[in-house]
């Protein structure tokens, strides 16, 4: 099953590469990884998305937990939170296509940000299950180039 | 505030934290530091190979539970104690590394003797440390020893780029120190407690399953006081003998792939085993699913990621074990029930587990005048009373150690578990000799481990310390050809030891002193004397060449499933 953690981590340099080497070391996946400064400047967060049964996910946060520079772990994806995933997508967009990408895009509530004489460069977010919504219906008519930055999450602020 | 010279503060903080002693070889990119070491009062120990240097130092931490540390220079100085430095890591040994580095403004530049050993590291310390800027030097090394000895110990390494030792930095005031990232946890959680003690009640064929966390924490008495109050026999791991006396009726010695059939039956007919600083390594399991498979399980450690990584445990206890063990017999003690009746109904499980040692004790065939090694270790045990610090070498000898040595106290027992690392018995006994000057300090060694690190012959020779090397010299790389012979159908590919120095003669061009013992009849009076001579000697004991280390329990299979001899 997908999970979806939230790292909190002292914004200093080798920290990433903590991370990921215990990751790669101990033979965990990650699908998506993505990482900028919190309001302090001093503490990076950290979203990645991985996938394991419920012992490997236990493993997973416990060996971050226990790296010296991580200050917190949240597994996001064990209560409800909001997710949010941008791409930008660089489309064919011929005389016969325009009209057609723009229906697509306009639906996802995405947005041309580059035009050149052969295709339209979009910018879409959503969850990652939208944007590969998105990807499947434009490959279609032709997709050029994708980057994606993979998921960033937060828990949801208590109702009460 | 007070500005120094980096490499004076480097010195500074080491006294600081107490250390007396320090293991290193040095290099361009730490002689300034070596210079000013040259006045201080710290005692500087010059090995011959960076790994012997950390190795020492890690031997040095293990006798004493203080933190061992070593200096070696950038680049090849660095990478030359990468194995010592993973070998602490994997037993949790407390140490503080520090390695020069290039220049700051050259970092990066492919420098002379660059290497990022930070980077090399990161799998292999507890945490590791560019020092970037001048300011961060002393906070630094502060954290580095704080990390090192607390919670679940390990080795951490200081990376110390050459300008920053030379610069001016600012010596400032020690405060006690809190890491918001970092705050292991020593209590136990008292309803675990509770749980643990009403199941250890409830028990009828209990076992205490002991690791390195008991020597680590110094829990030992306590360890004993709970075995000996409920009597539940115990079986401690390679890293945990010596947690309990080996001599003690409760004792069944070490467990798993080479432990007593005794160790290993109890485990898997046992209804309660409580893990006490063990991590259920695959080299005790054996098969997982066979690992006490009718058992509840409590397992009391310090590291919340060794529990439930191997095997789903009932009761899990994050804590020290000093603290939990000291709370379960309080518990225990409060509880209103007599425990001596309690005690009283484990007779018939000690009765049965009495029998299982009497129908296959740990034993070997002695075979007149062939020595055999067990005979060795045995004679070694009688003559020092199973109270010398042994350090081993890895592979038979490291086992013949720790089957047939009745350690009967912590710290006694110096190996390299986790790692397995062959080259490591002589250095650890130097470091181990240099913090017990009057200690017996006995490394017991295989004829192809010893060759690794043979070099450090030169440094015991130097500083005057007097460490024995118990050599069990069958001319193979013993343990690979035992596998082979047991698996391989015999084919012994690249464990015949071809050529190998006369070690005697070895030893004395190391100023040593080499005897050798050839008949079983000999070997008494080969370890008398050595005991008894003021210099460093080598014995060769040259044994059946193809003894086997039994029980055995082949990789992959329930720990039940022993071959015995
Ligand atoms: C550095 C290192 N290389 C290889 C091994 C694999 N290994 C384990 S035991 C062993 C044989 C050791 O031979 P020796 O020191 O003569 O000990 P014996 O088993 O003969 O007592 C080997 C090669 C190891 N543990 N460490
Ligand atoms: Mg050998």
């Amino acid at each position: 099953m997908k999970h979806t953690i939230s790292v909190l981590l002292q914004n200093k340099p080798g920290v990433l590469s903590r991370v990921t080497g215990l990751f790669s070391g101990r033979g965990f996946n990650i699908e998506s990884l993505s990482v900028a400064e919190t309001l302090d400047s001093t503490i990076s967060c950290l979203t990645l998305v991985t996938s394991g049964d419920k012992a490997i996910i236990e493993q997973i946060t416990k060996q971050l937990h226990k790296l010296i520079d991580v200050i917190k772990v949240t597994d996001i994806s064990e209560s409800e939170y909001v997710e949010r995933e941008m791409v930008l997508i660089r489309v064919k967009a011929e005389s016969t296509t325009r009209a057609e990408v723009l229906r697509v895009i306009d639906i996802f509530r995405g947005k041309v940000v580059d035009v050149s004489p052969k295709t339209y460069t979009v910018e879409l977010t959503g969850s990652a299950s939208k944007i590969q919504a998105v990807i499947d219906i434009l490959r279609p008519i032709g997709i050029k180039e994708i980057v994606r930055t993979g998921t960033i999450a937060m828990a949801r602020a208590p109702k009460k | 505030m007070e500005k120094v010279k980096g490499s004076i503060a480097i010195i500074r903080c080491l006294k600081e934290e107490g250390v007396k002693t320090i293991f290193g070889f040095p290099g361009g990119a730490v002689i300034d530091l070596y210079d000013d070491l040259y006045d201080s009062d710290i005692n500087h120990v010059l090995v011959r190979h960076e790994q012997g240097a950390v190795h020492a130092a890690d031997g040095f931490a293990r006798v004493t539970g203080e933190v061992g540390v070593a200096l070696l220079t950038s680049g090849p100085g660095a990478t030359n104690g990468v194995t010592a430095i993973a070998t602490a890591y994997m037993d949790s040994i407390p140490l503080v590394i520090l390695t020069g580095q290039v220049p700051t403004p050259l970092i990066g530049n492919d420098a002379f003797q660059e290497v990022d050993i930070v980077g090399i590291t990161r799998p292999c310390t507890k945490h590791n440390y560019l020092v970037s800027k001048a300011e961060d030097l002393v906070p630094t090394i502060r954290e580095a020893f704080h990390i090192a000895r607390t919670g679940r110990p390990g080795p951490v390494l200081i990376d110390l780029p050459k300008d920053i030792v030379a610069s001016m930095v600012e010596f400032t005031e020690k405060k006690p120190i809190r890491m918001q990232n970092y705050q292991p946890n020593y209590e136990p959680h008292m309803g675990q407690i509770e749980k643990a003690c009403k199941e250890i009640l409830k028990a009828k064929q209990p076992v205490l399953y002991v690791g390195g966390g008991v020597i680590l924490s110094n829990s030992n008495e306590e360890l004993t006081e709970l075995a000996q109050k409920m009597k539940i026999p115990v079986t401690m791991t390679l890293m945990g003998l010596g947690g309990f006396p080996g001599r003690d009726d409760l004792s069944m010695g070490m467990l798993g792939m080479h432990g007593s059939y005794t160790a290993n039956m109890a485990v898997a007919k046992s209804d309660l085993l409580i893990a006490v600083g063990a991590r259920f390594d695959d080299r005790v399991t054996g098969r997982v699913d066979a690992f006490a498979p009718h058992a509840k399980i409590i397992h009391i450690d310090i590291d919340p990621t060794s529990i439930s990584k191997n095997v789903a445990v009932d009761i899990p206890i994050v804590a020290d074990c000093k603290h939990a063990l000291t709370a379960m017999n309080n518990w225990l003690d409060s509880c209103g029930h007599n425990l001596n009746e309690v005690a009283a109904t484990h007779t018939p499980w000690l009765e049965t587990i009495g029998e299982w040692t009497r129908k296959h004790p740990m034993g070997y065939l002695n075979e007149g005048e062939i020595i055999k090694p067990q005979y060795v270790v045995e004679t070694l045990d009688e003559l020092t009373g199973g109270d010398a610090i042994i350090t081993t070498e890895v592979g038979q000898n490291q086992m013949w150690a720790a089957q047939f040595y009745k350690f009967s106290k912590p710290r006694r027992l110096i190996t390299s578990g986790g790692l397995g690392t062959m080259g490591y018995g002589l250095p650890a006994a130097i470091g181990a000799k240099m913090a017990f000057p009057d200690a017996t300090v006995v490394d017991i060694a295989g004829d192809g481990s010893i060759q690794m690190n043979i070099q450090e012959l030169a440094t015991a020779k130097q500083y005057k310390c007097p460490v024995k090397i118990c050599l069990l010299n069958n001319n193979y790389l013993g343990m690979v050809r035992q596998w082979q012979e047991l698996f391989y159908d015999k084919r012994y590919a690249a464990t015949v030891m071809e050529v190998t120095p006369d070690f005697v003669a070895l030893a004395e061009a190391y100023g040593a002193v080499g005897l050798r013992a050839t008949k079983t009849s000999e070997v008494e009076s080969v370890i008398k004397e050595a005991l008894s001579i003021d210099n460093v000697v080598l014995m060769d004991f040259r044994i059946a060449r193809e003894e086997g280390v039994f029980p055995m329990v082949p990789a992959g299979k329930a720990t039940t499933e022993m071959l015995l001899v």
